[in-house]
């Protein structure tokens, strides 16, 4: 069985960020990129599998990301894998979660691959679309926010658990092919070794372009996205009282508070 | 078309609260342009909630009978879609919920829909629909618009609209759903696992720690600080996914929501719309972080901009 997990490097904003003069995007000057945290768990999860059903699962991380984005899959080659997939050419720039699906389609069909396994949302943008709408472009089934899983090899038919509101959790059986998009707390994904992090670099990634996976290129960008940023701004809001001064000063007051609020 | 389609939810029973609060939303969306608001009610026995949406505002209810007694993506899926293609909305509007974050994202793949979620403002510019959500940690609001898109699917947050107050008198009709394949098969429901002796649900002051305390050492710390000043420690998710704490004191959405709770400290959590759903309902919410910009300021009453630690030492010293 192959595994295909579509990762991510999100945006991290430093403390002066700006929005630029179009309106509709930060400066990237204040932008930062690491994995996303969500990615964490589902490559864990990919290489648990590997590990436990060795000579017979293989995992694969993939992307959709111009250069920069290598850092992240030479992140999870690190940990283990053996290969890498990266998607991109200038067509894709502007693409929102479902246009970008369409690409992570294409590559699992292209790997004949049988388990998609994406993270449930990302810490930047929050969609929470990229992996279900993959399985709705291939078809498969599929099962969100899954914070348990279980795979029988005899007969290729995978038990989770989905995690709902308060911590209770559905357990759901479906049969491969499948996708599922991971929770956080699913595993404890390991740390990777200096000698894994030196090996990664010598790891492949294969660069595939949008036509390479037979994706047209209005399938791509603005016009293949279900929606398009007009604006995008600092909001206004309401604010705590901050409470400033000394540190003395302040836990002074804040002990006032707490006090008053007590009722003591 | 300018109706505004409402699709519902439930689990073991019970309606999902933001469906009403997506009627309000229905109301003012299809006001502004003439349409009608309509809400699918999907179920095993949907005459068991419809009453509770029979609200001011609503022209329609539509009873939609699907086999499965509890959620099941497919059967979801091709009801919604269904529907779609029968009553062409503007717009489509669901709970932004784990059911939701199954099947909406595939609804709108193959129907080739506007989409978005976690919507927090809804309203025309024109004839342009358009919708606000956020990112980068809620410090960013984003405008979406839909450029050539005839039906728009948004997910809405909880709490960010309003239901109507009053109860209406819809006409009820029903809509056959085609038969769906459901490819997942329930098993069952299990229980989160309950704190030993401690209830966070009956706390009424919580110190809580987020990812802020950075390594499981410094959990002890604020142990110590919650005991001195007499409060119930609670914590965010990272903390409690990492081990440091037990999962029965989470704060959130899919931990506790801290019902009895009056006052609340938060230190060295940014304010998530998943670790609000737990408190911001909180009458008097203390915040301590570092970053002059994390969202969990906007919720606050009180906050101190500074180290958690610094705050936590001096806090000790001061009480003693
Ligand atoms: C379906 C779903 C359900 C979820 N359920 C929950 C839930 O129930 N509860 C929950 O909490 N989350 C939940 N989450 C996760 C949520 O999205 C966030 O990832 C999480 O709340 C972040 O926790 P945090 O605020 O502690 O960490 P972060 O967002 O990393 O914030 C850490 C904060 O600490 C501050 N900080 C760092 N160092 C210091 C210092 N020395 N002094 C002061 N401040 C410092 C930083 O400025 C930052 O603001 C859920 C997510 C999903 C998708």
């Amino acid at each position: 069985m192959k595994i295909l997990v579509p990762v991510k490097q999100v945006e991290i904003l430093d403390e002066d960020f700006d929005v630029q003069d179009d309106g509709r995007s930060i400066d990237p000057d204040c932008i930062e990129f690491e994995l996303n945290e969500w990615d964490d768990y589902s490559w864990e999860t990919a290489l648990q599998l590997m590990e436990k059903h060795e000579g017979t699962v293989e995992a694969v991380p993939m992307t959709v990301g111009d250069e920069s984005a290598d850092d992240g899959l030479r992140k999870c080659l690190a940990k283990g894998g053996e290969r890498a997939i990266r998607v991109w050419d200038d067509s894709v720039a502007g693409s929102d979660p479902i246009a970008i699906a369409r690409l992570i389609a294409a590559a699992a069909k292209k790997e004949d691959a049988q388990l998609v396994l994406a993270g449930t949302q990302s810490t930047d943008q929050a969609h929470g679309q990229t992996g279900i709408a993959v399985a709705a472009l291939l078809g498969w089934p599929h099962v969100a926010v899954v914070s348990a899983l279980d795979y029988s090899a005899a007969d290729g038919k995978l038990t989770v658990r989905r995690e709902l509101e308060g911590g209770v959790e559905e357990e759901i059986e479906v049969a491969l092919p499948a996708v599922l998009t991971i929770q956080l707390g699913i595993n404890e994904p390991r740390y990777a070794s200096l000698r894994g992090i030196k090996q990664a670099k010598t790891k492949t990634v294969d660069l595939l372009s949008p036509a390479d996976l037979g994706v047209s290129t209005d399938q791509l960008g603005e016009t293949g996205s279900a929606a398009r940023v007009r604006r995008m701004y600092i909001p206004e809001r309401s604010k705590a009282e901050l409470i400033t001064g000394t540190p003395p000063e302040q836990v002074k007051r804040l002990i006032e508070i707490v006090n008053e609020l007590k009722g003591a | 078309m300018a109706d505004i389609l409402v699709i519902s939810e439930q689990r073991r029973g019970v309606l999902n609260a933001t469906v009403a609060e997506a009627i309000g939303a229905a109301k003012e969306l299809a006001s502004a342009k003439g349409g009608k608001v309509i809400v699918a009610v999907l179920g095993a026995e949907p005459e068991r909630i419809i009453p509770s949406l029979s609200l001011a505002g609503v022209d329609e209810i539509v009873s939609v009978a699907l086999p499965s007694s509890e959620f099941q993506s497919d059967e979801y899926e091709a009801a919604v879609a269904a529907l779609i293609a029968d009553r062409t909305p503007k717009a489509v509007l669901l709970p932004h919920s784990i059911d939701s974050l199954g099947y909406a994202p595939a609804l709108a793949a193959k129907g080739g829909f506007g989409f978005a979620t976690d919507v927090f403002g809804a309203r025309y510019d024109g004839d342009d629909l358009l919708a606000v959500r956020q990112a980068y940690q809620e410090k960013v609001h984003v405008e979406l618009e839909f450029p050539g898109k005839q039906t728009v699917v948004l997910t809405l947050r909880s709490s960010a609209f309003k239901a109507p107050e009053e109860t209406g008198s819809p006409s009820v009709t029903s809509f056959e759903a085609p038969k769906a394949d459901a490819r997942t098969k329930h098993v069952t429901f299990h229980e989160p696992a309950a704190g030993d002796g401690e209830d966070l649900t009956a706390a009424e002051y919580i110190l809580s720690i987020g990812r802020g305390v950075a390594d499981e050492d410094n959990v002890a710390e604020f142990e110590d600080l919650a005991g001195a000043l007499g409060f119930t420690l609670g914590c965010s998710r990272p903390i409690a996914d990492n081990g440091w704490l037990p999962k029965f004191r989470q704060v959130g959405q899919s931990g506790k929501t801290v019902s009895a709770c009056k006052v609340y400290v938060a230190m060295g959590i940014s304010g998530s719309v998943q670790h609000l759903a737990g408190m911001k309902h909180v009458p008097h919410i203390i915040a301590i972080n570092k970053d002059p910009e994390a969202s969990i300021f906007s919720e606050a009453h009180y906050g101190i901009v500074g180290d958690m630690f610094e705050i936590s030492k001096e806090l000790k010293a001061q009480l003693g």
